[in-house]
């Protein structure tokens, strides 16, 4: 069972979360190219070992969370809110 | 085997005798036997056969490594295969048979198979059965699946129940700071160590008591101790479990266990779930499995009469059964001495076979006085006997090997091939066990990077005094890690034997032919392993797929490791050269019905009900599936079906009013001062310029440009707006909204709340929508045609002051609303509409007729929009705003996507407009009814509005490219085809003035 | 090499077994070769076979990391089948199912394909009408399909739950010609059959990186040296993104996923079909070996993964799945589960196609399709190899097909990898 740390309810069971993808796609602009979405939305780097990935807590706060995880051991390293001002205010922030 | 019932000693309670069946022959056990004690007492022996050759197979153990007295207990639709005898518990009334045999497990026709066991080597099933005998000649599978199903009769072992599980079963979870697996002497002293200093422990066993090798001692010399232990657990607060074995580890080291609640009982409360199966989520975890015995491979090594020397041990000390008359044990290590010795104490003959030229003085003082006959450097080459055990033909070494060197006449062969560290659960989180040459066993590697840690006998640390050191050691470093300044304790070394062991996996002699067993369960022998080794099958992996060594149910707790050896010595390597045996959970099998729990029958999935369900239910309706909703499909009235229902409910609602429940749309509130920018993004149409008070359809892509949904969103106020979904993909959209807002578009300041629960909601739908409503609403004033236009949004209230929002949109094509009032209304909200529509000729209508309607009117849904549909090939094309950029406008545009001939939503009729046809259908053309078609029927209804059958479907190019052309509807697994026309999809009111009226 | 038949095993019989040989030879690697496979599973093997079977290529070499056989080859649940509809898909299966039909004959190694007939249910009218497009499109397409109505299914399987599931049975979508066949024996009949013809299988030979030159791959220095190559495959479903980026090329529309697998303790016959549902959520499928075992599946875990181990959510779903369509399996005892690293694409369907790199070939992007499609994809992949273009019934197997917009998702699933299980 992968344990996350969830920032907005505690450490739950992976079960209570839907995994989501890498978190290190950025999609372009709306009206970008064809070239550009195709890499954001087929191509991917697939890693093997710590990623940076989203999950969804959404039998929880159902809030999207990025975590760094190993994809090989499932150790998860970190958590953190994906949007900026959340983690801001209960991670990179906290005392 | 000549077993006897002492009349003293043991843990067994002869005050109360248990009346069991076996194999319908009645007999007596006491309580505290087990299934396998009771029978050997009983003078059983033969209680199985193997799985290949239906060779005679009786007890082989005292535990979980039981490869041979696998039984079947209980009956009917309680019966359970392959229960270990040795592992079951006795109760009164407890009936068990034996299986994979006839007429019974005694005599066994099947037994013939061994006269063939020349042929039937390891994989010969590979070479052959393929065609016709003797060269395969053939084509095809068909010869083969002849003789599969003569195979598959014949594999197998028990034979399950195909009636329903009538037992329940539940699911358990837990937290601890400290699971220690395994009450043994290492268990308890870990347990009680770690519950001293504070720790929340929580221990397990998976026998009915704690003490694990304790409980095989003689009771005078052990049981004090172990009682004294016991009770200092239970005032240190240490959960204790017992029959509840710890299957597996996961991530995080979460364990599964499997609690045994009434499986030593006849009729258990019927409250009380069969097995518990629990999640436990410990901080820190201490394997303290213990060691299981190995055995040696000799000739017929797998004779009932034959077993492990811890299991003689076990069934004399705890059973309180002599297991043989004239026994010899046979060792290479340290451990049976003792066991000869308290046998010989016991009143059996014993004669003690010794690998090893040279033992301890020790050991020696334990076997001197008792009349146990010593042979050094001898060891067990061969069995006579065929049921049972009548002598042994001795080896010994001498310089050039093993020699054979005559009989010992005996009823009961005991065997130590030395000991096996339990690392299965260790094994389960990947981590490999490393060869301990001194120990000749695998042993965990020095550093884990878990929080595990694992003691006495399962890191091969051998004696009782040692491994309650090696628990403490374990729990003060259990401590440590946890944050304690636990002063550290070192932990005694893997070993405590006198003399080292010496490995021996065969016995043979040069020019004989024995059938020796390394997997009994599986008929595995040497000679299967040197075979596999011959045709290049040298890996542990290999070796384990062609022999099927370790896979039977024992999972190769015995056998695993000599066939390593053997395979080793076949290459002329080290064990270690050739691999380490990876074990899968779990450790013991694991009913299927514990891991399910109560989430059976309509307990499976969650069943959604509308608010309005009960209501609906009143007034007639027939409920469907949708998705996980009840939904109501039809409203028949006295004497109707669901075919003159629906094609009522949609010609009423055409020509009067009709209601629908509509509650199991999703319903998003999306709220903030940049809401209406983000609908813009999401739509594919504009919603920049939607008023206050208006509804709008939408439709939303993926990212690759396929369509996701559609529904109505309604703006309520500047910045609050009210989403529909469809029933199907409520939960996708708003996780996928949700993602957007908090992942790609963090600047919006926009919030979005699920709101499907708070909002139930009916469609009135017809031309007397209107009037229905009115009657309906506090304030009439609110309902004509210019102040409440198609597609306008009100928020009113309905008389009785129920709130309420409602937008004038149509799914079916006539004037109607949707009406959405707070949740706990939706009765009420029926009973006000209905009590105005019923005597306005109205009807209420369901799934069916909304389909009906929708199909006429060629709106879609899910049965259309199907993962693969852009939004051209819907006809929806010009809700594509050329104007803005929206998820999916990039891709939308791929090539393939663009193609003219694509196939398009269009309109279907019989050219025989009698005829009826089905969805599903591939469209053809005429000339060409094979191959992929041009097209396929999507949905089909029988139209009151034109009086015969229609269907919506997609056809390459569109309607227009197929007019005045016959198709065919090919439906080859159901009618067959029919000549069908294309038509446009509009097929009811296609300039749509009912709707806008 | 001993051709195997009923008379072998017989002779064998009187000379203690003694006379059999190695199934494959354990070469030592040459300095070069014609076409060398990375990837000694179902598909390299298979291809490497039909290359020197089909195309005459004889100086080939099929380098594995562990052994062969050791992936995902013996860690799926068996079942063949073509029930597939999409452009290329249907025809890739079919042909697939086809070569299955004769495998046995063709490698003089019974695989043991049972065609026990595939039966797939349905629990609502939509989900019928679904399956009718699918095995209609199958029929005409000259496969084999049914519907079964409540009553056949019954009759067919008595005991499955047809008086108390939470989504009642309502009929079935069957491909009689479908089944299981023994997984193992798929390796090591290509692996013997390959070997026959002169191929090299070279076992614990892992590709440590590949040397390119002039947008060609030259050589690929493994742990057993460097080995010189004028055409190479990739054929590593599951670690396919890893060889990928060793030679340099960046992404794939590819993830990996593990998926989890069950056996049960072996029972005489329970089940004489594979039996398959998907609704509400769940999907499972189930059959029973030929040494009585109940092998089943479910979904995949729902997060990327590389590790060869599953965790307890998944198995507990799929235990509620099994018993959910099968209550008599309630008593039945899990006996081993375990798990495979599948390769899940974009769109769940697979690669079998040419790259950036002039002389290098993709297999992979099987997602739970791979055992199935072995001999098919292994048929194809050879004829690429050999003839450096892909036959029309693969033309969309390739990378660009999304940058094309080709819809071949058979789920309808989208850019996901993990919805196309």
């Amino acid at each position: 069972m992968i344990r996350i740390n969830c920032p907005f309810c505690g450490e739950r069971d992976h079960s209570e979360f839907s995994y989501g993808g890498d978190a290190t796609i950025v999609y372009p602009e709306l009206d970008a190219s064809v070239e550009d979405w195709h890499e954001a939305i087929f191509m991917r780097e697939n890693i093997r070992g710590m990623q940076s990935e989203t999950w969804h807590h959404a039998n929880g706060c159902r809030m999207w969370l990025v975590v760094e995880r190993d994809t090989m051991t499932h150790e998860v390293k970190s958590v953190k809110p994906a949007h900026e001002s959340y983690s801001k205010v209960l991670v990179e922030e906290k005392p | 085997m000549s077993a006897k019932r002492l009349l003293h000693g043991g843990r067994i309670d002869r005050e109360q005798p248990l009346r069991f069946s076996w194999d319908g022959g009645n007999m007596t056990g006491y309580a505290g036997d087990s299934l396998a004690s009771a029978l050997m007492a009983n003078g059983e022996t033969v209680l199985g056969r193997s799985f290949k050759y239906h060779r005679p197979r009786g007890i082989m153990s005292a535990g979980v490594e039981e490869s041979g007295a696998m039984v079947t207990v209980g009956e009917g639709n309680r019966r359970d295969p392959n229960v270990k005898a040795a592992t079951q518990e006795l109760y009164n009334g407890l009936v068990a048979t034996g299986q994979n045999a006839w007429p019974n497990v005694r005599f066994d026709v099947g037994a013939v198979n061994s006269l063939f066991g020349r042929f039937f080597s390891a994989g010969f099933y590979y070479k052959t059965f393929m065609g016709l005998p003797p060269f395969e000649w053939g084509k095809g599978t068909g010869l083969w699946m002849q003789y599969e199903k003569i195979i598959r009769k014949a594999a197998g072992m028990g034979v399950a129940s195909r009636e329903d599980d009538p037992d329940v079963y539940d699911h358990a979870h837990g937290y601890c700071d400290l699971l220690v697996v395994g009450s043994g002497p290492t268990g308890l002293s870990a347990a009680l160590t770690a519950a001293k200093a504070g720790l929340d422990v929580l221990l397990v066993e998976q026998n009915s008591e704690l003490g694990g090798d304790l409980l095989n001692q003689p009771v005078n010399q052990s049981e004090k101790q172990r009682l004294n232990f016991v009770s200092k657990l239970e005032k240190a607060g240490v959960r204790i479990m017992t029959r509840t074995t710890a299957f597996g580890l996961y991530d995080n080291g979460v364990a599964g266990l499997l609690e045994r609640v009434t499986d030593h009982l006849l009729s258990p409360d019927r409250h009380l779930p069969r097995h518990r199966f629990w999640t436990i989520r410990p901080r820190q975890t201490i394997l303290a499995c213990g060691a299981l015995e190995r055995t040696v491979a000799f000739g017929n090594n797998d004779r009932p009469g034959v077993m492990t020397a811890a299991a003689g041990r076990a069934y004399l000390n705890r059973y309180g059964v002599l297991p043989g008359q004239k026994i010899v044990v046979a060792t290479n290590n340290d451990s049976a001495y003792v066991v000869a010795a308290e046998l010989a104490e016991a009143g059996a003959e014993v004669s003690l076979l010794e690998a090893r030229s040279e033992i301890s003085e020790s050991a020696m003082a334990l076997v001197g006085n008792n009349g146990v006959n010593l042979h050094t450097r001898s060891a067990p080459l061969h069995v006579r006997g065929s049921g049972s055990v009548n002598a042994l033909d001795v080896a010994v070494e001498s310089n050039s090997g093993w020699s054979a060197h005559g009989a010992e006449p005996c009823d009961l062969v005991l065997v130590s091939g030395g000991w096996s560290p339990v690392v299965h659960l260790m094994s389960h989180r990947g981590i490999r066990p490393e060869w301990n040459a001194e120990q000749a066993c695998f042993v965990a590697p020095a550093n884990i990077e878990e929080p595990m840690y694992i003691a006495g006998s399962a890191a091969a640390v051998w004696n009782t005094d040692d491994c309650m050191k090696s628990g403490e050691s374990a729990a003060l470093k259990v401590l440590k890690a946890l944050g304690s300044k636990a002063r550290q304790k070192k932990a005694p070394v893997a070993g405590g034997w006198d003399t080292p062991i010496k490995p021996l996996y065969e016995v043979k002699v040069p020019g004989r032919y024995l059938k020796s067993f390394v997997d009994p369960q599986h008929d595995v022998t040497c000679d299967d392993v040197r075979l596999a080794h011959r045709e290049g099958f040298v890996s542990v992996e290999h070796l384990k797929r062609y022999t099927t060594l370790g896979m039977a149910t024992d999972g190769g707790k015995v056998g695993n490791i000599i066939g390593l050896a053997l395979m080793a010595d076949a290459q002329g390597k080290d064990i270690p050269e050739v691999g380490t045996t990876t074990f899968r959970p779990p450790y013991t099998p694991v009913s299927i019905g514990a891991l399910k729990g109560r989430n059976v029958d309509e307990h499976f999935r969650p069943l959604r009900r509308t608010p309005m369900h009960t209501w609906n239910l009143e007034h007639g309706a027939t409920m469907t599936m949708a998705g996980l909703w009840h939904r109501p499909w039809y409203f028949a009235r006295q004497g109707e079906g669901i075919s003159e229902a629906y094609v009522r409910e949609t010609e009423t609602t055409r020509r009067t009013v009709g209601l629908c429940d509509v509650t199991s749309l999703g319903k998003i509130a999306i709220q903030g001062p940049d809401a209406t920018e983000f609908l813009n993004r999401i739509y594919t149409n504009p919603f920049a310029k939607l008023p206050i008070g208006k509804a709008r359809y939408g439709i939303m892509l993926r990212d690759d440009g396929i369509v996701m949904d559609d529904g109505t969103t309604w703006r309520l106020s500047e910045a609050d707006y009210f989403m529909t979904t469809t029933t199907a993909h409520a939960g996708k959209v708003m996780v996928w909204l949700e993602e957007l807002l908090q992942t790609r578009w963090q600047d919006l300041r926009v919030h979005v709340t699920s709101v499907s629960e708070q909002w139930a909601g009916s469609a009135v739908a017809g031309p007397k929508s209107r009037e229905v409503l009115e009657a309906c609403v506090e304030d009439a004033a609110v309902m004509p045609n210019d102040v409440f236009p198609f597609m306008g949004v009100i928020e009113t209230t309905l008389k009785g002051g129920i709130p309420c929002r409602i937008a004038r949109i149509s799914f079916s094509g006539e004037m109607a609303f949707e009406v959405y009032v707070p949740s706990d209304y939706a009765s009420a909200l029926m009973e006000l509409l209905w009590a105005v529509a019923e005597p306005l000729d109205g009807c209420l209508y369901g799934l069916e007729a909304l389909g009906a309607m929708r199909i006429e009117k060629g709106h879609v849904t899910g049965a259309e929009l199907d993962g693969r549909v852009t939004i051209d090939d819907a006809g929806l094309g010009k809700m594509a705003s050329p104007n803005k950029s929206f998820i999916g406008s990039a891709m939308r545009n791929r090539p393939e996507l663009m193609r003219e001939d694509r196939p398009r939503l269009v309109g279907i009729k019989p050219k025989n407009t009698s005829q009826t046809f089905n969805a599903g259908a591939i469209l053809c053309a005429q000339d060409k009814v094979s191959g992929l078609g041009e097209g396929w029927i999507t949905a089909v209804t029988h139209s009151p509005a034109l009086g015969h059958w229609i269907g919506l479907g997609f056809i390459s190019s569109g309607h227009e490219a197929w007019e005045g052309k016959t198709v065919i509807a090919a439906d080859p697994v159901r009618k067959g085809n029919i000549e069908v026309e294309i038509i446009s999809p509009h097929m009811y009111d296609p300039s749509g003035e009912k709707m806008y009226g | 090499m001993t051709r195997y038949s009923a008379w072998a095993v017989f002779k064998n019989g009187f000379s203690g077994q003694k006379n059999w040989d190695r199934q494959w030879r354990d070469p030592e690697p040459k300095k070069e070769y014609d076409v060398v496979i990375v990837g000694a599973g179902l598909h390299g093997l298979a291809t490497a076979y039909y290359l020197a079977k089909n195309h005459g290529i004889k100086n080939i070499a099929v380098l594995e990391k562990g052994w062969l056989g050791g992936g995902n080859a013996g860690r799926n649940t068996t079942i063949v089948r073509s029930n597939y509809m999409m452009p290329g898909n249907r025809d890739f299966y079919e042909h697939s199912l086809k070569l299955w039909e004769e495998l046995s004959h063709e490698l003089n190694y019974n695989v043991m394909f049972s065609q026990r007939h595939h039966v797939s249910l349905v629990h609502t009218p939509g989900a019928r009408d679904a399956a009718a497009r699918r095995y209609n499109t199958m029929r005409l397409t000259g496969s084999d399909g049914d519907l079964w109505d409540l009553d056949t299914l019954k009759r067919e399987i008595p005991h499955l739950n047809y008086n108390s599931a939470r989504f009642p049975i309502f009929g079935a979508a069957v491909q009689k010609r479908a089944g299981s066949a023994r997984h193992d024996a798929v390796a090591w009949g290509y692996a013997r059959g390959a070997d026959m013809q002169g191929v090299d299988i070279i076992q614990n030979c892992e590709v440590t990186g590949v040397s390119r030159e002039d947008g060609r791959v030259t050589a690929l220095d493994t742990t057993r040296g460097r080995i010189g190559a004028k055409k190479v495959g990739f054929a590593v479903a599951g670690n396919t993104s890893r060889l990928w980026q060793m030679a340099g090329l960046g992404k794939l529309p590819i993830e990996s996923h593990k998926l989890q697998a069950f056996v049960s303790e072996p029972l005489k016959p329970l089940l004489d079909h594979v039996v398959v549902y998907g609704v509400g959520g769940a999907h499972f499928y189930i059959s029973q070996s030929d040494k009585g075992g109940m092998v089943f599946g479910g979904d995949l875990d729902w997060y990327k993964s590389y590790a060869q181990r599953g965790n307890l959510p998944m198995v507990q779903d799929v235990a509620e799945c099994a018993t959910a369509i099968m209550p008599c399996l309630g008593r039945v005892r899990l006996l081993r589960h375990w798990s495979g690293v599948m390769d899940m694409s974009m769109d769940g369907s697979a690669f079998i196609c040419k790259t950036p790199l002039e002389n290098l070939y993709l297999n992979g992007g099987w997602n739970y399709g791979g055992f199935k499609a072995s001999p098919g994809s292994g048929w194809y992949f050879a004829d690429l190899i050999a003839n450096d273009r892909p036959d029309s019934v693969i033309e969309h197997f390739d990378l660009g097909r999304f940058k094309r917009g080709v819809i071949i998702d058979e789920r309808g699933a989208g850019p996901d990898p993990k919805l196309h299980g």
